[in-house]
């Protein structure tokens, strides 16, 4: 099969040394096994991200998306645009879209691009894609099922999808009050989905996590309860700000509620990267500050 | 920042939902609401909101001007989009409330010391320098945002997930000094000054 | 009776013969059943087995056909035989499909069956082909009461059928309401703006159309006769009367606006500037598309608040119950006069539920993106300061009492149905003036509508609210005058589109009722029945139980007080005949006998055998297909009871309780529809009678030293397909608790 080839939107979390980089780590690893060729924009900047709004204001939050999607129409032409941030997919999405329906829009952001030599066409050959959709449309259950050489067997997963990767866009047309892909995924690559898991698309108050964390933690607190309570063994999750606030405030939860929550929060890719065979390195299971034991003794078997 | 308000009230007077349909990003969808609530209901926050996004339309149609730009309740979305996907009338409600809140914002009107105000403000201003986020900068910055006594105690509370995060290489103190962005910084710092230049002349938010 | 044969033909088909011993049940029917043909086929309903009985018809003299095969409700195409008495045994959906098929249960299954066999038998002894009705009549013209947008929609759909109409108009003109208005809710896609109400093509329609004769300034002074041949006096406002004779009768007479001086604490009558929605639309009327002035002083309106639900879904003194269902996309309307003559006028529409059905939420939407503003409100009182109309009113979304100030204030009222007289409170009127005068006329009040000179009132009978309706889900238009029907606001309140659709659904009942009416067939919900009761004269006793009982008003009293049919009147629900305490009144091919045979035929196993028997008299409307469908779906139940379809629980006459208990039934279910005010009786009042009736046999009962529990009476739908033979079930071990009849063997 001949690689496919897409033009990479990874975003300020994926970076080296940043709060998602293990994410990064796998996916690479993944996108290897899966014959997926990833073409970095080159120079590309942040997507604004939501809080972005409040100072940034409309323009000049387009501004900065439409530039990287200008770049990616100079450099990696006719290649959908992929990311692997919620975040970062919803930014430039929303950005293609609003200035697709309004010229003055348009034409106002074409003019700030001038300043950097850069143009946008946005005529919708470069779609803006996430990468769980990548897997679930271009190479399909079957394909993620081709490359397993290690069955996720005996564990139980808590799917957990959240805001962003599901919110306002949705995957794969499914419902956004209770998609199934991330279940079905896990399932495709021999672990356990817990398909009920009533937290799926709750928010973790990753906008609050910062400035109110009190509040955001109420929401984690929950999420992490009802994956222990259906028996799950870790939760997994395609958002990196999903990933971070349920994994790193665990510690502050205990303390607050008197609980003892220490479940591993691991992403998609990284499953799929310990069914192809890859190690703990490889799978960025390193990266995880509560290991995912039960996947890391299947990486080094 | 006050003059650019009087000059709003002066223009608008009491026709608040015309103010907000003319300055509000997707402003316009306000008078579409139906009053069913399910935005209300449906928000994760919804009982921390002091008027939620359903009170909110109606107080912007009965013209409330100064108790919308001055709540806190905008401030409290975490752009979760259930709201978005459940309005039967398809309002994109998030984008609304932040416009709104952007609004308040803008004319000065917003809380002066809410916390996500201040972290919107911090964010913003962090990738405006480098054209990407710098984690270590953005944490520390917020951590002492109420000064350095302030600040220590909250590193301190913060410490566990800090080391937990430099130890799996996640987060890196070196960014301090030396951070890696786009190569142009300076263009880009261009960019979003003319950007922010064209949207305040075409709301007329120009001083 | 020389010439009558009768044949009975047993299926094999379907698992019969295998779960069944067939011969026995030929030779039962050929001994005990009296039948001179008795015949075993395999498949009964295949081109031979109809072949077969066609034949016996045709050469064997047969005139009475015994089918013991499958549910009468099945294969009726293919038993068709209309040339013939017929009943059918159910042994299939009766007997082996509600029977585990096991060795133990083998020989109660047989008994049922058997059972099944010798009730058709004994029922068919007494059955005829019925005759049909020879009081026909062949008047096919239709006559359409009111012209609005009902009754002109009525006539013109009934022309384009191909039949002759009469219009009668109370006014100078045609038009009704609709006719008042400036715009009317839109019609089309994008449905986004008030458009034009079409009145004028539609009265042009009415004229152009040879087929339709309209009287105006006209009103009904006498309606008698029945379906197809109704007789009617059109009076004119000059005094002169023409009578004409036509096939049925159409009733659009429409609304009337609710009162608003009744509102005062809304300010109507308080202030010129306080309007119904009528008042609006002459407003607009006058404006005709320029700035509407308020009447007070002629000024341009420059703020508007429409208070929707006044003075209705209010259970307060003097208010309507009911929503009217047109007033939101009204007033959304009127909103939309403002807003498009100027954007800048302050539109306020203060809602407690926003209704806007069908296309009305596009409407809605498009009234709130021209700057139509919709609050939801409870508004407390309407006030003038200053020259300026103040609406006090409490915000329900933000809690808070708020005023909002306007030029102009319009009230959303509802409609009120013009359906004549109230016939119940006529009754009991004159059953109290009975007491002082026997001889008192019924005084007809001058706002009925029809006239009918039936012995059961001048109008039709109201439903609910004062609404001419009969069953607004499972029998619309219908009423209970059979031949009368309803369309438009006076059988329920509703708009202009749905008036439109509404009458074109009368006029398609109109004509299937004189065409049914000329050959002398029912109506619904008994369509094609050729059957019609009549009385036996020498044995009445001019009781009028049947002539005050029948829900359709089809027997008047001659001047003896003896009953008189009105056939074509009639629904053959058999009411009259459950009623009758000295059971005169018959059917052909449904009587007191045929049913009572039935009961009778039933073989009585004495008290030791531990086999009590349980009649179940069922509804044939809902709770015999239930029962069908249970059968489909093989659910299990008592192989004691033994069912038997009657048209209707109201036909139900009590001897048939009183000799099932003396002949030794150990209890007695009835199964009929629900009764009362959300009723769905296919005759309306059939098994509320029933009810009644059925009350009176627990004092036989305990007069005989009977438990009540022996009767019992339930009411179920189509749908308790689950629960009907859990219901038997139950009553079976109820049954069981309480003992055998000890009348059994007597």
């Amino acid at each position: 099969m001949a690689k496919k080839q897409y033009s990479f939107y990874p975003g300020c979390t994926s970076e080296r040394k940043a709060s998602a980089a293990n994410y990064m780590v796998s996916v690479n690893a993944m996108c290897e096994k899966l014959n997926i060729k990833l073409n970095e924009i080159p120079d590309w900047n942040c997507c604004g991200a939501s809080i972005g709004y409040a100072e940034g204001g409309e323009l000049p939050r387009h501004v900065m998306n439409a530039r990287n999607i200008a770049l990616s129409e100079q450099h990696n032409p006719k290649q959908d645009i992929v990311a692997t941030c919620a975040a970062c997919w919803l930014g430039a999405k929303e950005s293609s879209e609003r200035l697709s329906a309004s010229e003055q829009l348009l034409a106002d952001t074409k003019e700030v691009l001038k300043e950097a030599g850069l143009d946008v066409q946005l005529k919708n050959e470069t779609p803006i894609r996430h990468m769980v959709e990548v897997l679930i449309e271009d190479i399909g259950y079957e394909g993620i099922k081709e490359p397993m050489a290690k069955p996720l067997e005996g564990i139980k997963f808590a799917g957990y999808v959240g805001c962003q990767t599901n919110r306002p866009f949705g995957v794969d047309g499914e419902s956004f009050e209770n998609p199934m892909y991330l279940d079905k995924m896990v399932e495709t690559v021999g672990g356990e989905a817990i398909t009920n898991y009533e937290r799926k698309v709750t928010c973790c108050g990753g906008a609050l996590a910062f400035s109110e964390p009190e509040k955001s933690q109420v929401q984690i607190k929950d999420i992490i309860e009802a994956a222990y309570d259906q028996g799950a063994d870790m939760i997994v999750t395609p958002c990196p700000v999903c990933q971070m606030n349920v994994e790193v405030y665990q510690g502050q939860i205990n303390k607050t509620y008197n609980t003892k929550f220490n479940i591993p929060v691991t992403y998609y890719s990284q499953l799929l990267t310990v069914a192809y065979g890859g190690d703990i390195k490889q799978a960025g299971l390193d990266g995880n500050i509560i290991r995912a034991k039960r996947l890391e003794e299947i990486a080094s078997k | 920042m006050n003059t650019l308000n009087t000059a709003m009230v002066e223009k608008y007077r009491n026709d608040f939902l015309k103010e907000v349909e003319e300055n509000v990003e997707e402003g316009h969808w306000v008078k579409m609401c139906m009053q069913c609530g399910v935005c209300s209901g449906s928000c994760p926050f919804g009982p921390d909101w002091e008027h939620p996004p359903q009170e909110i339309f109606m107080m912007i149609r009965a013209g409330k001007r100064d108790e919308v730009l001055a709540t806190e309740s905008m401030w409290m979305c975490t752009s979760c989009y259930n709201c978005i996907v459940r309005c039967p009338r398809e309002l994109p409600i998030t984008h609304i409330m932040h416009g709104l809140a952007n609004y308040a914002h803008r004319l000065g009107l917003a809380p002066k010391m809410n916390p996500t105000r201040r972290f919107a403000k911090i964010f913003w201003n962090n990738i405006a320098k480098t054209g990407r986020v710098n984690e270590m900068a953005l944490s520390l910055k917020l951590y002492f945002m109420d000064g350095f006594a302030s600040g220590v105690k909250k590193s301190l509370a913060m410490a566990g997930v800090g080391l937990g995060m430099l130890k799996t290489k996640r987060l890196n103190p070196f960014t301090l000094f030396r951070h890696k962005g786009v190569e142009k910084p300076k263009q880009l710092q261009a960019m979003l000054k003319k950007a922010k230049e064209i949207e305040d002349r075409r709301k007329g938010l120009a001083s | 009776m020389s010439d009558t044969k009768t044949a009975a033909y047993i299926c094999k088909g379907c698992g019969l013969g295998e779960r069944l011993d067939t011969a026995q049940l030929a030779n039962l029917a050929e001994s005990e059943g009296k039948c001179a043909i008795t015949r075993q086929h395999d498949f009964l309903c295949n081109q031979d087995g109809v072949g077969t009985i066609r034949n016996d018809i045709d050469n064997e003299g047969v005139t009475h056909v015994v089918i013991a095969a499958c549910s009468r409700r099945a294969k009726t195409e293919a038993f068709n035989f209309d040339d013939v008495a017929l009943t059918r045994a159910n042994l299939r959906e009766g007997v082996v499909w509600v029977r585990p098929d096991s060795e133990e249960a083998r020989e109660t299954t047989q008994e049922m069956a058997d059972d099944y066999v010798r009730m058709a038998c004994a029922e068919i002894q007494y059955m005829h082909q019925p005759a049909g009705n020879q009081e026909a009549g062949s008047n096919k013209r239709i006559l359409v009461v009111g012209g609005g947008v009902s009754g002109m929609t009525a006539a013109l759909e009934s022309s384009k059928a191909g039949y002759e109409v009469l219009v009668v108009e109370k006014t100078a003109e045609l038009g009704g309401w609709a006719a008042k208005l400036h715009r009317r809710v839109p019609t089309r896609e994008p449905f986004a703006d008030p458009q034009d109400a079409g009145v004028v093509e539609l009265i042009k329609a009415i004229n152009d159309d040879q087929n339709v004769q309209v009287f105006l300034n006209s009103t009904i002074v006498r309606t008698s006769g029945a379906p197809g041949r109704f007789s009617v006096d059109i009076g004119t406002e000059s005094g002169t009367t023409t009578t004409e004779n036509v096939g049925a009768i159409i009733q659009a007479s429409g609304f009337r606006n609710y009162d608003a001086s009744q509102l005062p604490e809304l300010g109507f009558g308080q202030s010129p500037d306080v309007v119904d929605q009528a008042g609006l639309e002459e407003l607009a009327k006058q404006a005709n598309g320029k700035p509407i002035q308020r009447p007070s002083d002629g000024k341009e309106v420059n703020s508007v608040v429409f208070i929707q639900c006044a003075g209705q879904r209010s259970n307060a003194e003097g208010h309507l119950p009911y929503c009217s269902g047109h007033c939101c996309n009204t007033s959304i309307k009127q909103a939309m006069y403002f807003k498009d003559a100027n954007p800048g006028v302050d539109t306020v529409v203060m809602f407690d539920d926003l209704r806007t059905p069908g296309n009305g939420e596009d409407f809605y939407r498009s009234a709130q993106r021209k700057g139509v503003i919709f609050t939801k409100g409870k508004p407390q009182g309407v006030n003038k300061n200053n020259g300026q109309l103040e609406v006090k009113f409490h915000d329900m979304i933000l809690d808070e009492d708020a005023i909002a100030k306007a030029d102009l204030v319009v009230l959303a009222t509802g409609q009120v149905p013009n359906s004549g007289a109230d016939i119940e409170q006529l009754a009991a009127a004159s059953d109290s003036e009975d007491t002082q005068n026997e001889n008192a006329e019924l005084t007809v009040p001058v706002d009925s509508i029809l006239n009918l000179n039936y012995r059961q009132g001048p109008d039709l009978p109201h439903l609910r609210h004062g609404f001419s309706d009969s069953h607004f889900i499972c029998f619309p238009y219908e009423t209970r005058r059979s031949g009368i029907y309803t369309c438009g606001p006076v059988r329920r309140p509703m708009d202009i589109a749905q008036a439109a659709v509404d009458a074109t659904g009368a006029a398609l009942k109109a004509i299937q009722a004189v065409e049914n009416a000329s050959v002398g067939r029912a109506a619904h919900p008994r369509s094609g029945d050729l059957s019609f009761p009549s009385f036996r004269k020498e044995g009445c006793t001019q009781c009028k139980r049947c002539t005050v009982e029948c829900p359709f008003g089809a027997i008047d009293e001659d001047e003896e007080r003896y009953p008189v049919f009105n056939e074509s009147r009639c629904r053959r629900c058999g009411t009259c005949m459950g009623a009758c305490p000295v059971r005169v009144i018959s059917f052909e091919n449904y009587s007191v006998d045929t049913v009572g045979q039935q009961v009778k035929a039933v073989d009585m196993p004495d008290e030791f055998d531990e086999k009590p028997r349980i009649l179940l008299l069922a509804c044939e409307n809902d709770a015999y297909p239930a029962l069908d469908m249970a059968a489909q779906q093989g659910l299990v139940y008592s192989p004691f009871v033994r069912i038997l379809p009657v048209r209707c629980l109201g036909s139900v006459n009590a001897i048939w309780i009183s000799d099932a208990l003396n002949s030794g039934y150990d209890g007695i279910m009835l199964m009929g529809c629900k009764k009362g005010d959300d009723y769905q009786c296919h005759f309306v009042k059939g098994s509320e009678m029933a009810y009644d009736r059925m009350g009176k046999i627990d004092d036989t009962l305990q007069q005989l030293q009977l438990e009540t529990e022996r009767v019992v009476t339930h009411e179920v739908e189509i749908t308790d397909i689950h629960r009907v033979p859990q219901l038997i079930n139950e009553y079976a071990a109820k049954i069981d608790e309480i003992g055998m009849n000890p009348f059994k063997g007597f």
